[in-house]
């Protein structure tokens, strides 16, 4: 006589310890989807600024005030600043995770990492929507071209 | 556990086989990972990851000063200007591209259906790219800032 084994399919759903939301499973998704995201929109900007007319020599104000007068500039460094900081911060988390035993020690970091990234979120925030590329009594000098109709 | 087995059943319990002393392992830690290319890859990873996001918290802070005056945000960014300066700008481009490439590398490792199977040719394949994309960029960056 055999006698009657059961084995689950693999992958067969199995009871989960934990209710609620997987927070570590939509870290894991978000560094993946943000990270496709960041090597084209990293790659562009890399591209723009330091690649094509005199490259890094080519930055100064009016340069920046000339990208940052176009919405498309705006929400372009944007996206950049939302996906790379939180992609940076939950790396940085998973680093503190692995090499920070102290629950103590952990815990400071984790507060510093997110102390650090929504000061920085909120500032990036408002220097990019509310940047005024001919700030009044500017250095004519130091201003774009085109602030010539406004000063 | 003795280096014998002692035979059960219809072997008499006198028979004894002779097994021999595993030989020492030449790979440290008797891991088939460590000092292999995942290792390396993750190391890389780590490193470069570090170094750009400290790299980020300052360039958020640099550009913001677009928001203070010309003057402000020009002195600064000159400082990008500098010959030391432009080196690092290479390291980080460098650093930028490894993780850039590497971490599309771990993505199809995690969904391709034969990605874990390939990961080895596949970091060679990343070092390639990385290093046709610095042979494209460092010219023209040492270029832009020497002065040519």
């Amino acid at each position: 006589m055999t006698t009657d084994l059961t084995l689950d399919a693999p992958r067969a759903p199995h009871a989960r310890t934990k209710r609620g939301i997987n927070w570590e499973k939509w870290g894991w998704i978000y560094m993946r989807v943000s990270g496709v995201l960041l090597v084209v929109l990293i790659f562009g900007h890399l591209f723009v600024n330091l690649f094509l007319g005199d490259g890094v020599s080519q930055i100064d104000f009016a340069f920046v005030a000339g990208k940052l007068s176009d919405p498309f500039w705006q929400w372009y460094d944007f996206a950049l600043l939302v996906l790379a900081l939180v992609h940076g911060t939950n790396g940085m988390r998973t680093i503190v995770n692995d090499y920070v035993a102290k629950a103590s020690v952990r815990r400071i970091l984790h507060t510093a990492l997110v102390a650090s990234t929504a000061v920085l979120l909120v500032l990036g925030t408002l220097v990019l929507f509310t940047f005024d590329p001919c700030p009044a009594g500017a250095d004519p000098e130091l201003v774009a071209s085109f602030c010539e109709d406004i000063l | 556990m003795p280096a014998k087995a002692s035979g059960a059943g219809a072997m008499s319990s006198s028979a004894t086989i002779e097994v021999p002393v595993p030989r020492r392992s030449v790979i440290p830690g008797g891991t088939l990972y460590r000092g292999n290319e995942g290792m390396w890859s993750w190391v890389l990873h780590r490193i470069t990851g570090v170094a750009i996001y400290f790299f980020l918290l300052v360039h958020i802070l640099d550009t913001a000063l677009v928001r203070v005056s010309p003057e402000a945000y020009n002195i600064v960014i000159g400082a990008y200007k500098t010959p030391i300066m432009g080196l690092g700008e290479l390291a980080l481009v460098g650093a930028i591209g490894f993780h850039a490439l590497n971490g599309l590398r771990i993505i199809l490792v995690d969904f391709w259906g034969v990605g874990t199977r390939h990961q080895k040719a596949m970091f060679y394949v990343v070092l390639g790219v990385w290093l046709v994309l610095m042979i494209g960029f460092t010219p023209r960056h040492l270029i832009n800032v020497f002065g040519g």
